[in-house]
């Protein structure tokens, strides 16, 4: 098992430089530059826009060299911790995200734990209950949530929340409590917040998860040790949750490691349209402005997510099922 | 002389029916049972058939802007007035008022002037199957009003034709976007199991690469390298191919698994002994016997590509106004406030989700159909 992580780990490095040159290419599409953008915007207002002065800080960003020079800077920095410059925060690539990290992670975490809490138990209710109205009805629900767009839901959520339970528009924090230093009070106001952009970014995977688990519990209740095991006089509660769904939930765990990567890239829509402070808003911002390092950077911390939630769902894999050898 | 053997009846019970069917009778067979799949695959037929007569539906022209007459509620539609009960259906002009508790503008009934609907009126000018057309399926004759059966937008622009225009690029985005992935993906597919070797490594590593990529985010990054100053049309393209970029991996990868079990079968190994070439085998043999399985996966995919559609033009990365799409029509509502006051502008939302979800069970139909191990 060890050697195997270890090959896969190993296997994982070039497929990562592979995927930082396409990601900077990515990046660097867009015609001209950052201070290209800046110096429109300045233009506009009629400022005065030095030529001189953005010619020397297009020096000092190496944007005046070849491409394949730049994506070296880039990467000898990354090979280092040091990710690169945003130029519209003027702050160092990884403090930044750093910052928001945090928060996009519990957003991400409290939406897992909402899915797997929701979808489990209707799930196993419809599958006992094939068929019955409410089945039908969960079921529909599942589709709503599946085919209704992401940014739809957020936006129906932000107006509830807003024109009937009086929270505030957006933000993870009420405004006065904003820049307070965390306290208790803070952290109860954070929860109050959160649960909003949780169900809104969990609602859709909820509904796949909610029907994979139907359908694994089907499978499995038509096997034969069920009917063995209520021929032998078994509670039928101890069917269910001893025998039924711990071999149903067998194949769903492995889903597991990828749906956090899932979860975070989902959450960016949401994330901009309810205004939240996490990494999505950053990065939409990003690429508005043609900041580049930021930009490419938040992608390539996506990329290797994935990369790393695969293998952990591989590994779950292995671990939840005896008869799965990993070569 | 023994009597000659009367031949038996041929049974032509159902059983033998199905016993004798070929591989596309039976799926239409199992595919019939289906009643919610027929349903949703009449729906889209019809809206797809809505939407190529767009420009005659719709009373308006997309950006017709009617001046004074910005974020009108929907209209209802009448047939009775002060003056008795009317034939033809009716709406009421409008007049500007003030709502008293927040002092914005709202539109009150002009009960005095009635619009009778006419049908088959001469409206805007657009253009229908290459010809220059002016004829509209309804209309009402008014110089500066207009028929507003799903209110109007922030300038005054009718949003029942809107979502009508709008749905030429929401509904034809998926399937060119599906198509291309589907091609793509099902010829890499086929080509890289049944060769095998270093075809199949390349394309292996290829597809995993691809498929590091968080989808979302990158659809944002090529997005947002879409040149602002190039036409509509051109951008349309790029969206769609910026959209089949991903899309092709998984089909890739599925068809290479059925073409990697397929290849050893014996009908395989009697084309070539036969003398059939390595293309013949594929493109008369391997791409047929996994086509069911690429439709549904097709059928399937462009759910996904019309939502990621709308959430890219929603967020301004994707359709450039004044091509107008359903996500971008839903680009009012990101303010609180204007949804607040003016929730007929999620409409267009509505749309989207019928589409998405007839989609959707179209493609589960077209799942069981296909599947050989379900019963007929």
């Amino acid at each position: 098992m060890f050697t195997y992580i270890l090959r896969r780990l190993l296997r994982m490095v070039p497929t990562l430089f592979a995927i930082s040159i396409m990601v900077f290419v990515i990046i660097q599409l867009p015609p001209g530059d950052f201070f290209d953008s800046l110096q429109a915007q300045l233009a506009e207002s009629d400022s005065q826009a030095d030529q001189e002065a953005f010619d020397a800080l297009r020096q000092q960003y190496h944007l005046d060299e070849p491409l394949w020079k730049q994506y070296l800077y880039w990467i000898g920095g990354c090979l280092v911790g040091d990710f690169g410059y945003s130029f519209e925060w003027r702050r160092p690539v990884s403090e930044l995200i750093a910052e928001r990290l945090g928060l996009t992670f519990l957003m991400a975490s409290g939406a897992l734990i909402f899915m797997w809490l929701v979808a489990l138990p209707i799930g196993i209710y419809s599958a006992r209950n094939r068929y019955s109205f409410g089945d039908y009805f969960l079921t529909f629900l599942a589709f709503i949530g599946l085919c209704v767009p992401g940014f739809v839901v957020a936006l129906v959520a932000m107006y509830i929340s807003v024109f009937w339970f009086g929270g505030s528009a957006g933000g993870l924090f009420s405004p006065d409590l904003k820049y307070a230093p965390w306290n208790l009070a803070k952290v109860w106001d954070l929860l109050k917040h959160l649960w909003v952009p949780v169900v809104v970014i969990g609602a859709a995977g909820t509904a796949s998860l909610m029907r994979i688990m139907r359908t694994s519990m089907l499978d499995v209740l038509d096997e034969q040790y069920i009917t063995t095991a209520r021929a032998k006089g078994l509670a039928e509660r101890w069917v269910i949750y001893k025998y039924a769904v711990r071999v149903a939930i067998n194949p769903m765990i492995s889903i597991l490691g990828l749906q956090m990567p899932q979860l975070v890239s989902g959450s960016i829509i949401v994330a901009i349209v309810l205004g939240l402070p996490t990494t999505g808003p950053l990065f939409y911002r990003a690429l508005e402005t043609q900041d580049m390092y930021l930009a490419g950077t938040f992608l390539m911390l996506l990329a290797t997510l994935l990369l790393l939630g695969n293998l952990i769902a591989d590994i779950l894999l292995a671990w939840a099922d005896p008869r799965i050898r990993l070569d | 002389m023994a009597k000659p053997m009367r031949q038996p009846e041929i049974d032509r019970n159902e059983s033998e029916r199905i016993y004798t069917a070929g591989q596309w009778q039976l799926a239409w067979r199992k595919f019939k049972l289906n009643r919610l799949a027929l349903i949703s695959g009449a729906v889209l037929g019809v809206m797809y058939l809505l939407t190529l007569l767009s420009g005659f539906i719709a009373p308006y022209e997309a950006d017709h802007r009617f001046s004074g007459r910005d974020f009108v509620p929907p209209q209802g539609i009448h047939f009775l007035s002060d003056q008795g009960g009317h034939l033809r259906p009716f709406v009421y002009g409008l007049k500007p008022a003030f709502e008293e508790a927040s002092g914005r503008k709202i539109y009150v009934r002009d009960r005095t002037k009635r619009y009778p609907i006419r049908f088959f009126v001469e409206g805007d000018a657009h253009r229908f199957l290459g010809f220059d057309a002016r004829l509209r399926l309804f209309g009402i004759q008014a110089p500066h009003e207009g028929v507003f059966l799903f209110g109007t937008d922030r300038q005054g622009r009718d949003l029942f034709s809107r979502v009508f225009y709008g749905a030429r690029v929401s509904l034809t985005i998926g399937l060119i976007g599906v198509f291309i992935s589907v091609v793509l993906g099902s010829v890499l597919g086929v080509v890289s199991g049944y060769f095998g070797g270093w075809v199949d490594e390349l394309l292996q590593r290829t597809i995993e690469i691809l498929r590091a990529f968080p989808q979302i985010p990158l659809w944002m990054a090529l997005s947002a390298a879409i040149p602002p100053d190039i036409d509509q049309l051109k951008t349309y393209f790029m969206i769609t191919l910026i959209l089949s970029f991903l899309g092709w991996t998984s089909l890739a990868r599925q068809v290479r698994g059925r073409v990697l079990s397929l290849r050893n079968e014996e009908f395989v190994l009697s084309v070539r002994l036969m003398g059939g070439s390595h293309s013949r085998v594929i493109f008369r043999h391997l791409i047929p016997a996994v086509l069911g399985h690429i439709i549904v996966i097709g059928t399937i995919a462009i759910p996904q590509m019309i939502l990621a559609e709308s959430a890219l033009s929603f967020l301004n990365l994707g359709i450039r106004p004044p091509m107008t799409s359903w996500g971008v029509l839903l680009q009012d509502g990101r303010s609180l406030t204007t949804l607040y006051y003016y929730q007929w502008l999620l409409i267009p939302a509505a749309f989207i989700v019928v589409a998405v979800l007839c989609f959707n069970f179209l493609g589960d139909g077209l799942r069981d159909a296909v599947d050989p191990y379900s019963r007929p």
